[in-house]
């Protein structure tokens, strides 16, 4: 006999974790004035208003642009640096590597906002305030250690014999690394480009620290700063939180195979 | 094609480990030598110095007259088959077999045509364009030698190639090796820890053990005239018996020394016409032969000695036999280092 409070509890699990989700989504379509006289848990009068609200008056698009651009870049250089690093660390006999590993791991572990102050000083002698590069660089500082990290573990499940037989075979290092290692370690690598890109994508502190105005602004930062003096616009908030979380989820969802493989990968053989 | 030496190559890992130490080895041109020993006896460390993928802490590796010591295993023109085929997961066997004539920057013809002839060779032709996941055991490892094949190199490394291979497929495969050497007249060097497949494939044998070699000569020549007490009990099946010098009367005996005798060597006589007085202990049948388990003496007590014997007239268990020994093969071994001394 199948127990019932198994699914009782996921049942729970999947409402309390989907229902915040939900209302974003519900609210961001409700004109304000029901948000606070009627607010109903179905959807009743459906609206465009706020999204209209988000492009139109509030240029949205452009800390969109800003993020995209951010969070792009910053996983573009942690991939490509740090695929060269992790198989360093992971293949190569060199002393004192697990010190470096270990220290490549505390970089990733200060507070940030123990960092912030003595960034925004060593950013305002290279003027890099309200810069992408700005922004870029400070994120390298945690997003480069998890993406060594995650990579490192990838590396390491692949078979050494591989890269052996392709050398065997007359590759160089670098000719093995690319043709043989980067192909199979394809999931891992994809996983933590997703990861890496969503850590930058979602980051507050930094962006909030480092930018001036709204043309170099992120997403997180911009919807923080929608709350004027005497109201909060809520119904537009939450549309503009839709718009944020969307790319990211149909980024999971689209590479959701390969993230489950990699997140597994070796685990099972073949 | 290229003789491989080896001039007091030896290895120290950075733990202390001392994998192989003072290997002074010649490997002639189109020899097939085999290395063999048990796990960790330093075989594998050998191989993998020679292929550069390991880098010994001291002596010289020549293959043709060049000092490959300090040379990346792309620059040493030899081919390699591993024990797990390492066959890249991702191409296809076709993919897998060009691989290393694309790395070597030959023009595309020669590449098609020497993948073709290999894949005619080894009958890989209606699985070309299978990836290694959608392959049998067996034809993985035709592709791991198809690979080192279309090479063409001047010398071929083999680790454990057949260990894998299920037990009647590992027979055939080792017999279509033989062929392959003689077509290709290659020099060979192949690794493994089978007497058996070490005696029926090398042209020589060397056999390791904890890091040194052992002895090396060819097969029959190892068989017959074993260097050491190691060698003597590792090479031969069933192992030789080896018995106190004791057993044997006073005249004959060398002092100290441990006396060795194959069980082939052995006969199994009626009381009185042989040797020594054994008991019969255990009769196994093995079809063509019985493999005899004797207690020398009347009292099944004694040292335990095996002997090989023909199939008729049957031998009963629990009675006492004599044995006589081929005078001829008998093997003297000094007691403390267990050299050959007669």
């Amino acid at each position: 006999m199948r127990k019932w409070w198994p699914t009782l509890v996921l049942a729970l699990l999947v409402i309390g974790s989907a229902f915040p989700l939900y209302w974003a989504v519900l609210a961001s379509f409700t004109p304000e004035a029901r948000l606070f006289q009627a607010p109903s848990l179905l959807p009743r009068e459906l609206v465009l208003e706020h999204y209209r609200a988000l492009f139109t008056e509030r240029n949205f698009w452009i800390p969109i642009r800003n993020s995209l651009i951010v969070a792009g870049t910053t996983t573009a250089f942690c991939v490509t640096i740090g695929a060269l690093c992790a198989y360093a660390l992971a293949r190569l006999q060199f002393r004192g590597k697990v010190v470096l590993l270990g220290f490549i791991l505390a970089v990733g572990m200060f507070p940030q906002i123990s960092v912030v102050s003595p960034l925004y000083l060593l950013l305002r002698s290279l003027h890099l305030i309200n810069t992408y590069p700005g922004l870029v660089l400070p994120y390298l500082t945690f997003a480069m250690p998890l993406t060594v990290w995650l990579m490192v573990g990838f590396f390491r499940q692949l078979p050494a014999e591989l890269e052996e037989a392709a050398m065997v075979d007359g590759a160089s290092r670098f000719r093995a690394f690319r043709e043989v290692i980067i192909p199979l370690a394809l999931p891992g690598i994809a996983t933590t480009a997703i990861l890496t890109f969503v850590y930058s994508w979602n980051e507050f502190l930094f962006a909030l620290s480092f930018t001036l105005g709204p043309d170099r602004q992120t997403v997180p930062v911009a919807i923080a700063l929608f709350r004027g003096m005497y109201q909060v616009p809520w119904g537009q908030i939450l549309a503009a939180t839709v718009v944020a979380t969307a790319p990211v989820t149909l980024l999971v969802l689209a590479f959701q195979r390969r993230i489950v493989q990699g997140l597994t990968a070796g685990a099972v053989k073949g | 094609m290229a003789l491989v030496r080896l001039e007091g190559v030896g290895k120290t890992y950075p733990n202390g480990h001392v994998a192989a130490k003072g290997l002074d080895l010649e490997i002639h041109d189109g020899e097939f030598m085999v290395l063999v020993g048990p796990s960790g006896c330093g075989k594998s460390t050998a191989l993998r110095m020679i292929a550069g993928l390991e880098t010994p802490t001291v002596g010289r590796i020549l293959i043709g007259d060049k000092d490959v010591t300090a040379l990346p295993p792309q620059e040493r023109d030899i081919a390699m088959v591993f024990q797990t085929y390492a066959l890249y997961p991702h191409m296809t066997v076709r993919q897998n077999l060009a691989f290393g004539l694309r790395m070597r920057g030959a023009p595309q013809d020669v590449i098609d045509r020497r993948v073709d002839e290999a894949a005619r060779a080894l009958a890989l032709e209606p699985v070309m364009a299978r990836k290694p996941a959608q392959l049998s055991g067996g034809q993985r490892q035709r592709v791991a030698l198809g690979r080192a094949i279309v090479r063409e190199p001047k010398v071929f490394l083999f680790d454990e190639p057949l260990s894998n291979l299920d037990a009647k497929l590992r027979v055939e495969t080792r017999a279509e090796l033989a062929r392959l050497h003689r077509r290709l007249a290659a020099t060979v060097v192949y690794v493994t820890h089978d007497q058996e497949e070490a005696m029926t494939l090398g042209s020589r044998v060397a056999v390791m053990r904890d890091g040194f070699l052992q002895q090396v000569a060819p097969p029959m020549e190892l068989y017959r005239r074993p260097a050491n007490l190691f060698v003597a009990g590792f090479v031969g099946s069933p192992g030789m018996n080896f018995l106190p010098g004791e057993v044997m009367p006073a005249a004959t005996r060398k002092a100290g020394a441990t006396l060795g005798i194959r069980p082939h060597d052995v006969a199994i006589v009626p009381r009185g016409a042989g040797d020594l007085d054994a008991w019969v202990d255990v009769v196994e049948p093995r079809g063509s032969e019985l493999l005899v388990y004797l207690r020398l003496g009347t009292s099944g007590d004694g040292a335990e000695l095996r002997v090989v014997a023909p199939p008729e007239p049957a031998i009963e268990a629990e009675q006492v036999v004599a044995v006589r020994f081929d005078q001829g093969r008998l093997h003297w071994f000094e007691g403390e280092s267990g050299k050959r001394v007669g």
